[in-house]
């Protein structure tokens, strides 16, 4: 599966459309990590914690989104975009949403 | 003794602030001089915000990349920053923050991209969103999360 966030696949020629495809998941972090977060909130500074959470959780989204194509008969995704949205307090919503396409 | 328990509270106060301002200013001091070691290790690494239109058989592979940082304020910062919002102008604290922030999410958006073989990065997009607790708590930022992602591509030998 070829992933990219521009028309095109470079390099490649787009022979069919499939539609828009999308994955999504909603994560919270346990509260443990809530309260090093919270310590560390005191002296500024990366929170290690909450980057490894969304980066796995964006991950997620992406797998789930070309599952999505793979079902539909593609073999790329273009045009891919990231949301992120704090839903509850404490939990946050990642979206990645693209076009299925097949390319050779 | 007795004016400690009286003072309990404003004690506590200005010791986070000490530990604020020190503790957080360090890291911040610290966390530039390495964006900057590493910025400057990368500038020959392209990345464009635009779409590039290459030649037939010049692309090797493309693939996407990203690269995100979370990063929260320090205790000093925060108070300084609840003051500003009553006189209102810049506040700087948030600024440097953001950037920190950004920066630092370009970087290893780049870093994954270098490590991947690629010779550029097309297409950058930056997201940038308010997580943690006191996030949606009247107006307070607690940390910002920045996430970089782009298109990678990998060129053939001309």
């Amino acid at each position: 599966m070829i992933l990219t966030n521009v028309n095109t696949v470079p390099g490649k020629k787009i022979v069919e459309h499939f539609g828009i495809v999308q994955g999504s998941t909603v994560r919270a972090k346990h509260v443990g990590r809530d309260i090093m977060a919270g310590l560390k909130n005191l002296v500024g500074g990366e929170l290690k914690g909450y980057t490894e959470l969304l980066q796995d959780a964006r991950e997620e989204a992406v797998q789930r989104m070309t599952e999505q194509a793979r079902q539909l008969g593609a073999n790329a995704v273009v045009n891919i975009r990231f949301a992120t949205s704090s839903v509850a307090q404490g939990a946050a919503e990642l979206f990645a949403y693209g076009t299925a396409v097949r390319v050779e | 003794m007795e004016i400690v328990t009286r003072y309990f509270d404003l004690i506590v106060f200005l010791a986070l602030l000490t530990l604020g301002y020190t503790a957080g200013s360090f890291a911040e001091r610290k966390h530039y001089a390495s964006i900057v070691r590493r910025e400057r290790e990368q500038l020959t690494f392209q990345v464009m915000t635009a779409e590039a239109f290459f030649a037939e058989g010049r692309v090797k592979k493309a693939f996407l990349v990203s690269g995100s940082a979370v990063i929260s304020i320090d205790y000093f910062k925060r108070m300084l920053a609840i003051l500003r919002n009553i006189f209102g102008g810049r506040i700087k604290a948030y600024e440097s923050l953001v950037d920190r922030a950004r920066r630092e999410a370009i970087l290893r958006m780049k870093e994954q991209a270098i490590g991947n073989g690629a010779h550029m990065v097309v297409n950058l997009r930056l997201e940038t969103s308010t997580i943690g607790n006191s996030a949606n708590r009247k107006g307070k930022l607690g940390s910002v999360e920045v996430v970089a992602y782009g298109t990678a591509v990998a060129l053939n030998p001309r």
